[in-house]
């Protein structure tokens, strides 16, 4: 399989922290992937240090063969982070110009990308008088209007309505279609059905690297709320055979896994 | 670097102010006002309000200018937007060049408006002309502006920026010649106030103040300022980093 992204023992800390403990995963070209897990789990670090703003400690990350963050990514890759960063007193229309202008892709391309993500009415008003929704969609809007080749969105369908949340899915996948590579992070595991392949995170270790329905078969569940449970279950517990009487305890009380890689269990996971 | 998303930066700050009519107001009138309170503070004494208005037409734009741009780089900051600035093209320059030119401009209509209000209304007078007054003015908003950028660094919350102003602007206006001459002053606060940039503001002021034409020392001190604002342009770039904990 073609990766856009290749992440390659990806360790994160803040402060003594460990944020994300040596992860290795890829993110599939022209699909849609989901970075899925509990909130905190660090989703969102994967996704700044794939986009090349985080501080990591050690591995690598390859993003359309180059280092991530180099300068080449910056007009290549799209990234729209969970509280939408766009200018409050600006209008949606005025924000997506200025975007539009940072791309050097036009002012039709800004009024274009602000109609698909079905703002046209709102375009004149001020961001700061927008709902919850209708914020996240003109922040959205200022990243598609760049057509990235890879476009990482942090919870972009959180506090979106039912019918929003299935237009917006559409248009991922026809993204999708048209060749863009989309890494989309959510907390809600009923959007991982939407998902080509999924990453599952906690606590900052990678559960499994799959498509969907292979997740569903390897667990023998038939929801991924379901699959996912099945999986934490199944690590602790080969955290608890491989460890010795004293570690046990531990091991049970945090409930983490012990054991790098142990989504290679699971069969044909990376 | 790139002039054109440089101007679109302008643009942009310039459009967020457009649409804060009340901030417009407080940047174009306040200064006029306060310079008329001192004008009848010094009702009794012409020549002190001729030398104290003229070098708050310098000490204003600087320390607004300053304000403004310390907390719209801290907004910048928080709300995510340099972050996602800083995943565009765009580069720092482009970001801090952006906002200068727009405070400059903002500077521009300030520095006219209070400079009216000193010489039409309430008959300021110095030898050198308005206009080097105003070229002074806007210098040293610049000065201030950059400034504001680089300290909004040190900064988290709004209530932290605003606090910088005293800690900042104010041991500058009190050393700059405004309340006492500088030459009258202990030999380690002249020291003091040699480093301290609005002190040339106030320098070349008091120039146009004693001289019809522009001195060379005006031209020293505009030179002083220039470098003194292209310093914080750079360690404001150098505050502006892609990568973040």
């Amino acid at each position: 399989m073609a990766y856009a992204v290749e992440v390659d023992h990806l360790t994160v800390k803040r402060g003594s922290r460990t944020v994300l403990d040596g992860i290795s995963c890829g993110v599939a070209a022209g699909k849609v992937t989901g970075l899925l897990g509990p909130s905190g789990s660090g989703k969102t670090t994967l996704m700044r240090a794939i986009v090349g703003v985080q501080k990591v400690r050690s591995g690598r990350i390859d993003v359309l063969g180059l280092p991530a963050g180099s300068a080449p990514l910056r007009r290549r890759v799209g990234y729209v982070t969970q509280s939408p960063s766009i200018y409050r007193d600006l209008t949606v229309r005025e924000n997506a110009r200025y975007f539009a202008a940072l791309y050097g892709t036009g002012y039709r391309a800004a009024d274009q990308a602000v109609a698909d993500v079905g703002l046209s009415d709102t375009a004149g008003q001020l961001v700061s008088t927008l709902s919850g929704g209708q914020l996240a969609r003109a922040s959205l809007a200022c990243a598609l209007l760049a057509h990235p080749d890879i476009l990482i969105l942090d919870e972009p369908t959180v506090g979106q309505d039912p019918v929003l949340r299935q237009e917006l899915w559409q248009r991922f996948h026809e993204l999708a279609d048209s060749g863009t590579t989309l890494l989309v992070s959510s907390h809600v595991m009923d959007e991982a059905n939407r998902c080509d392949r999924l990453l599952l995170l906690r606590e900052g270790r990678l559960f499994a690297d799959e498509i969907p329905q292979e997740l569903l078969r390897l667990t023998e569940t038939d929801n991924l709320e379901d699959a996912f449970l099945q999986l934490i279950i199944s690590q602790r517990d080969h955290a608890r055979s491989d460890a010795g009487p004293g570690e046990q305890a531990a091991a049970a009380r945090s409930g983490s896994s012990v054991r790098p890689g142990a989504g290679s269990d699971l069969g044909g996971a990376a | 670097m790139s002039p054109r998303i440089t101007l679109m930066t302008t643009g942009r700050v310039l459009g967020q102010i457009r649409h804060d009519p009340r901030t417009i107001g407080l940047i174009l009138f306040v200064p006029g006002l306060l310079i008329a309170l001192l004008r009848y503070v010094f009702d009794s004494e012409p020549m002190v309000f001729d030398r104290v208005g003229t070098m708050m037409l310098g000490i204003f734009p600087f320390t607004s200018m300053f304000l403004v741009t310390s907390i719209a780089m801290l907004r910048e900051r928080t709300s995510g937007t340099l972050e996602r600035l800083l995943t565009t093209p765009l580069h720092k320059l482009d970001l801090l060049l952006g906002y200068g030119i727009a405070f400059a401009v903002l500077a521009a209509f300030q520095a006219v408006a209070a400079s009216a209000v000193a010489y039409y209304l309430l008959d300021l007078d110095t030898r050198g002309s308005v206009t080097v007054v105003m070229g002074i003015a806007v210098t040293s908003a610049v000065l201030g502006s950059s400034i504001g950028l680089f300290t909004s660094a040190f900064a988290t919350s709004e209530f932290q920026a605003v606090q910088f102003m005293p800690v900042v602007v104010l041991p500058q206006v009190l050393l700059c010649g405004l309340f006492w001459p500088r030459e009258e002053m202990v030999g380690w606060l002249q020291a003091a106030s040699n480093v301290m940039p609005v002190t040339y503001s106030v320098d070349a002021l008091l120039e146009v103040i004693a001289h019809p034409d522009p001195t060379g020392r005006l031209w020293r001190d505009v030179a002083i300022i220039a470098g003194a604002t292209v310093v914080a342009l750079v360690l404001g770039a150098a505050t502006l980093r892609r990568r973040t904990p």
